[in-house]
């Protein structure tokens, strides 16, 4: 039943290699096979020099997200049979190689960083829970389901350009703690995406939109921020509540 | 090379709650780990983390005791009672600090913590959100880790993420470090501290059928274990009943808890038919039902002879999407079914290890200064069969009291200094291991061997088992054990080498397959996780006792221990 399909890998070692090229390799494959279960294969099979990070195989912990025949997804939930006979395989963009499919992350996480992504509540923290409604906690859904996978980074037309965008997922995880009803710190945190670099800076191309492989929706979570901005420029009394 | 008061290793959710206990504390910590901290499988729990916080209208009654008690029958009776007890009481201020710090648990109609229904369990206790509880309180750790990290009021607290660990550093009896290896330059380090935290958690891709991630090797468990180190029970291995029948990818117990049912081919929910889960049903512990699904697969009442239907529909389309997205999108992912109109297609895999390292209800080793919480450890709560939602737990109570017990040992003075000249002497010898590996030119593929390593440990030691199978498998395994000698790597290069990663995780778990098989042959009893056919009944009079494995001059030897039974009775488990 095995279908062979053929892989062009992005290849590049920067200490060594002058410039990237890729390497091909035909991989038999099974039903129900994923693209990161192929590059298993190659790597255990074809060429062990072969490097990509993995962990979950499951689309929960953000290790595989690369560039495949065009879009950015996760190696892990991308079916093989879903593609076409030849596919072709990219490191995530705006991002240096640290080797192949590697690539370093550090700016994506500093900008992450960058927003206190951290509850800032008002109150101390003693006793039990704190109340949150049951629409109140909805409004979290999705938003929470980042995996910080870098997929709607590396789709940004602004983090090409701009090296201090903090990007879709820096912003998308600001608005998760603004709209928390736990959270008190509305000033400080929308003071921290007001700048250039921050939310106004994003041209709503709906690229992160368009790749985040969690429904997070990057894009409406910033045009919220702006909203939130820009009300209360207009009115020093607005309230989130209000939305 | 270096230093810092403490070093923990892993940074799921064990290895960062003890971190941020340090910090709390004012130690200077470095948490080493081999993928940045929500890379590791923390994040891929799903169901839920249990504690009695009576905020369910059926748990009302609920309480630490009863949690303990359920934990302790759940076990089989081979828990340390006490450190249950310690851990059901300290679990409910875990809850709430965990709510404190942002973690967004799903809701009940008054706006507190939801509770879900669990197997053995009396009252709905498991708190939830949706069914990503781990990745949601794994992101909210990591997130506390940021702040404290940048806080400058306190010590130091450093990650140090893509840092692989290979060997412990134990001096005159005490740990001081580790060796470890940068994953993205392949340069080798020495990480110096007062006391080591161990949390490098689960062990399941010793097998090849496992809801595991692909990290979780077992190289983690096997480091402290050549340095001294005791391995306890590690025969006590957990089949979850529902993983997806085409990769093994965790289906959660939350979807039985929400009332879905296991059918086979007739349609019937088979689970009456048997005496143990007759009353519990869906809701009867891992080890049951997992047995029972088996027994049906195996009589040919398997849908296509080969896996148990999970059937969700009667749940409605409302209740999915809200309680259940998560193993939703794996089951039209990973099976192409959509359980709002199909039933899911599970199979009973391996899911947990309840052994792990040796150490007390303080988290304390027989190596001074080293500490375990989390998977990787066995205090042991979970016995011979753990409960659902009781793993998280156990990875921040014991997380957090790793922390407490670790700064306690650092602030009594840490034990004595350790030469400097011994650190680089332990360095060189394992540059000259990397080297060795690196330059391997045998015929013998790793990865073949990794896949017929999972075949036979799937083969000898699963849900149902039995000594001429065992005996089999551990032959095989001592014939891999030979062919890892002739080894040769495919890629020399240091930088991202994941190809010598792989190579020497392998032989952590060769030897882990080699604990878990002679534990399993030794026990002559059925207890909890382990079945033997040959022996079916549990024997409290002569296996009512932990088994502990240590390893001397590269070879393995069994020992005992006795169990803590100060609080229960061992009584026959019905459910």
């Amino acid at each position: 039943m095995a279908e062979t399909k053929t892989f062009k890998v992005f290849r590049f070692k920067p200490q060594t290699d002058k410039k990237h090229r890729f390497d091909t390799f035909k991989v038999p494959c099974r039903p129900g096979m994923t693209v990161l279960q192929a590059l298993n294969y190659i790597q255990e099979n074809l060429d062990g020099s072969l490097a990509y990070r993995s962990s979950c195989r499951e689309g929960i912990c953000g290790s595989c997200a690369m560039h495949i025949n065009g879009k950015y997804r996760l190696a892990c939930e991308t079916q093989v049979s879903h593609l076409s006979a030849s596919i072709t395989i990219r490191p995530m963009a705006h991002m240096d190689i640290i080797r192949d499919l590697v690539v370093d992350m550090t700016p994506f996480f500093e900008k992450l960083k960058a927003i206190k992504p951290y509850l800032i509540p008002g109150d101390p923290d003693e006793g039990a829970e704190r109340i949150q409604t049951q629409d109140e906690r909805a409004y979290l859904d999705y938003i929470v389901d980042c995996i910080l996978c870098g997929a709607c980074y590396a789709s940004c037309a602004v983090n090409g350009y701009d090296d201090e965008y903090l990007g879709p997922a820096a912003l998308a995880k600001a608005n998760r703690f603004l709209m928390d009803s736990r959270d008190k710190a509305d000033e400080q945190r929308l003071a921290l995406v007001c700048d250039e670099h921050g939310v106004f800076r994003c041209h709503t191309l709906f690229n992160c939109q368009t790749v985040c492989p969690k429904n997070v929706d990057p894009t409406a979570n910033i045009a919220n921020l702006k909203r939130q901005i820009i009300a209360r420029q207009l009115n020093p009394k607005f309230s989130k509540k209000g939305i | 090379m270096i230093t810092s008061d403490v070093i923990v290793v892993g940074a799921g959710l064990a290895g960062l709650r003890a971190a941020l206990e340090l910090n709390r504390h004012n130690v200077k910590v470095a948490v080493v780990t081999k993928v940045h901290p929500v890379r590791s499988h923390s994040v891929a729990a799903q169901g839920g983390i249990n504690a009695a916080l009576s905020n369910h209208p059926r748990g009302k009654f609920d309480s630490p005791e009863l949690h303990a008690f359920d934990t302790i029958k759940g076990s089989d009776y081979l828990a340390d009672q006490k450190a249950v007890l310690k851990m059901t009481t300290e679990g409910i201020e875990r809850i709430y600090e965990l709510e404190h710090w942002g973690a967004p648990f799903s809701r009940t109609e008054d706006g507190r913590i939801a509770q879900r229904p669990f197997g053995g369990a009396g009252f709905p206790r498991t708190c939830y959100a949706t069914d990503k509880t781990g990745h949601v309180l794994l992101h909210t750790l990591y997130e506390q880790a940021l702040k404290f990290e940048a806080a400058s009021e306190r010590a130091d607290m450093q990650i140090f993420d893509e840092w692989f660990v290979t060997r412990l550093i134990v001096h005159n009896g005490s740990a001081k470090g580790v060796i470890a290896l940068n994953i993205n330059t392949g340069e080798l380090e020495i990480f110096a501290g007062r006391a080591v935290i161990w949390a490098t958690g689960g062990s399941g891709r010793v097998f090849g059928r496992t809801s595991n991630a692909y990290i979780n090797t077992g190289w983690g468990m096997c480091v402290p274990f050549y340095e001294g180190v005791p391995l306890k029970d590690m025969e006590f291995i957990q089949f979850h009943p529902t993983e997806l029948y085409t990769n093994n990818v965790l289906i959660t117990e939350g979807a039985r808890g929400e009332g879905g049912f296991l059918l086979n081919n007739k349609q019937e929910r088979f689970l009456a038919n048997y005496e143990d889960s007759a009353k519990a049903m869906e809701m009867a512990p891992r080890d049951i039902v997992a047995r029972n699904m088996q027994r049906e697969i195996l009589a040919g009442r398997g849908v296509e002879g080969k896996y148990i239907h999970l059937d969700l529909r009667h749940l409605g389309k409302k209740k999915i999407l809200e309680r259940l997205p998560g193993i939703r999108m794996h089951a039209i992912h990973f099976a192409g079914v959509d359980p709002i109109d199909q039933p899911i297609p599970v199979a009973p895999g391996q899911h947990y290890t309840m052994g792990g390292l040796d150490v007390n209800l303080n988290t304390e080793s027989k190596v001074k200064g080293f500490f375990a919480a989390g998977e990787c450890a066995c205090v042991s709560v979970h016995g011979s069969n753990r409960l659902g939602g009781n793993s998280l737990l156990e990875t921040v109570v014991f997380g957090k009291i790793a922390g407490e017990y670790a700064s306690a040992y650092f602030k009594d003075g840490g034990g004595t200094d350790v030469p400097v000249i011994f650190l680089n002497q332990i360095l060189k010898e394992e540059e000259d291991k990397i080297i060795r590996l690196l330059e391997s030119k045998g015929k013998e593929n790793h990865s073949a061997i990794k896949h017929e390593l999972g075949d036979t440990m799937d083969l000898g030691a699963g849900i149902f088992r039995e000594a001429r199978t065992m005996n089999a498998s551990l032959e095989k395994v001592k014939e891999l054990k030979e062919r890892y000698g002739q080894i040769g790597l495919n890629s020399s290069g240091r930088i991202a080498n994941f190809d010598l990663l792989w190579a020497i995780q392998l032989k952590g778990s060769l030897d882990l397959a080699e604990v878990i098989l002679r534990g399993a042959i030794n026990r002559q009893e059925s207890r909890g996780a382990q079945f033997r056919t040959d022996y079916p009944m549990r024997d409290d009079k002569n296996w009512m006792k932990h088994t502990v494995a240590r390893w001397k001059d590269g070879t393995i030897h069994l020992g005992y221990s006795s169990v803590d039974l100060s609080l229960h009775k061992a009584k026959k488990r019905h459910y």
